[in-house]
């Protein structure tokens, strides 16, 4: 059930978010060095374009692949097929692209 | 669905980069949630982030920055595999991306504790 | 262990529905699990109903499950599988059980058919015989699949053939794969296209245990991923 566009679109999120993953964990080795908080995260996000587009573009990139990804193991390992995999999918990507979007507005918004 | 020999060292590649996909795609919906608090309640973040000074909810980050960087770097290597030319050493590279990961997430480990 | 000169054999018997039946058999020194089940039908239990025809390891006629790997039996060493003086002998996985050991093998032929794994003639007989060179980069290509000789070991070895009704399976895309390098063959879009629906190439996820499990030393995995670098390429070459 994996056709080439599912297959080229999970291909393509894979290597957008490859250097993003690499840069978050780096953030997250700093960033975890005496304790998390709030006003810590905001500090380095808020009001910042870079961070917004850095993190929206993960957000999308994310939920394609994830998506995908999920509809790979929800057909696999759970035998789901047609209207009701597609309608998985397409829920799969719409919950963590809104989601995402929340999270993504809610540390970079002033 | 394990049998036999099965079990060989490519085959375990793909159940942990299938496993790590699926523990991720779980945990991100609750990451987004928390963090969407950032802005309209922070202080309700920062009840969530008084967690994370927990052991072990700093082993179970540990955990999760090892899964984030095992399927990145085991789906480079499949990447790899499938659209540059051909390389033997399939093995070899499944096994540097856990032990890189677990090098990753070491370091975040000491830098959390 | 029966006893040191006996093992006991759990062989399947039945159709998809069935149940594994014991027997005691003689260990000899040098034995094949085809020796066993040669035996077994021989003089235990004529109903057995079993595959063979070359018995050295040139056919594949007798590919069967054995602990649960698929294998040649003829070119099995009973020694080398035995648990406790015990060994489980069961049909193909992943292919419809006509009966006992015996599969029903169309589905593998006919998804060998689906991946267009077949020649497409560009020449008649009158034409001049095509010089191919035997190092040309696509011609050496070929050879890495060339031995199949559809033994269907690989597809009972693959989890997402039982897991994807769907899916070609490791020795039809390999197939596909050396027709698409071939030179003389003009389905090289065919095949791409045959190879890009729902039961394609891009359903593989590189477990290996195709190439782990043949008998030849292929390596369908490989061919596998080298129609997945042609279709990637060819996606956006019709894009633009």
């Amino acid at each position: 059930m994996m056709t080439l566009r599912l297959y080229m679109a999970q291909r393509i999120s894979a290597l957008i978010m490859a250097p993003l993953v690499l840069m978050h964990i780096g953030v997250m080795i700093y960033a975890i060095q005496g304790g998390l908080s709030a006003a810590e995260i905001l500090g380095r996000t808020q009001g910042s374009a870079f961070w917004f587009l850095f993190y929206g573009i993960f957000v999308i990139a994310l939920s394609v692949h994830a998506a995908i990804g999920l509809r790979t193991v929800l057909s696999e390992w759970a035998g789901l097929r047609g209207s009701l995999l597609n309608g998985f999918s397409w829920a799969v990507l719409v919950l963590l692209l809104i989601l995402g979007m929340q999270a993504v507005y809610g540390v970079t918004a002033t | 669905m394990i049998r036999g020999h099965q079990t060989h060292t490519i085959w375990i590649a793909f159940l942990l980069h299938r496993i790590s996909g699926v523990a991720l795609a779980l945990f991100i919906p609750v990451h987004f949630w928390v963090l969407s608090h950032a802005l309209t309640a922070p202080k309700t973040l920062d009840g969530f982030l008084h967690w994370t000074e927990l052991g072990i909810v700093k082993f179970a980050e540990f955990g999760l920055v090892f899964l984030l960087s095992v399927h990145m770097f085991g789906g480079l290597r499949l990447m790899a595999l499938e659209f540059l030319p051909w390389t033997s050493g399939q093995k070899t590279l499944a096994a540097s991306a856990v032990a890189v990961s677990t090098l990753l997430a070491g370091l975040f480990l000491l830098k959390a504790i | 262990m029966v006893d040191k000169n006996h093992i006991s054999v759990s062989v399947w018997r039945g159709g998809a529905t069935g149940s594994f039946q014991d027997f005691k058999v003689k260990l000899e020194d040098n034995q094949t699990v085809l020796d066993v089940v040669a035996w077994i039908q021989a003089y235990a239990d004529p109903t057995l109903s079993y595959r063979y025809a070359c018995r050295v390891g040139m056919c594949g006629s007798c590919a069967m499950m054995v602990n649960g790997s698929p294998r040649w039996t003829c070119r099995t060493h009973v020694n080398k599988v035995l648990v406790d003086g015990k060994m489980e002998i069961a049909p193909l996985r992943n292919l419809p059980v006509i009966k006992d050991l015996a599969t029903d093998m169309d589905p593998f032929f006919e998804k060998w058919v689906t991946a267009e794994g077949l020649h497409h003639p560009t020449k008649t007989r009158d034409d001049p015989i095509e010089a191919i060179d035997p190092s040309n980069a696509a011609r050496v290509e070929i050879n890495e699949g060339i031995e199949c000789i559809n033994c269907a070991v690989c597809y009972a070895a693959c989890d997402t053939v039982a897991s994807n009704l769907d899916y070609l399976g490791p020795a039809a895309l390999q197939r596909a794969w050396s027709v698409y390098n071939d030179s003389k063959d003009a389905g090289k879009q065919a095949v791409l296209d045959a190879v890009s629906g729902a039961g394609g190439c891009h359903n593989c996820h590189s477990m290996g245990s195709c190439a782990v499990h043949c008998p030849n030393d292929l390596n369908p995995m490989k061919a596998i991923a080298g129609l997945k670098r042609e279709t990637a390429r060819n996606f956006f070459k019709r894009r633009t």
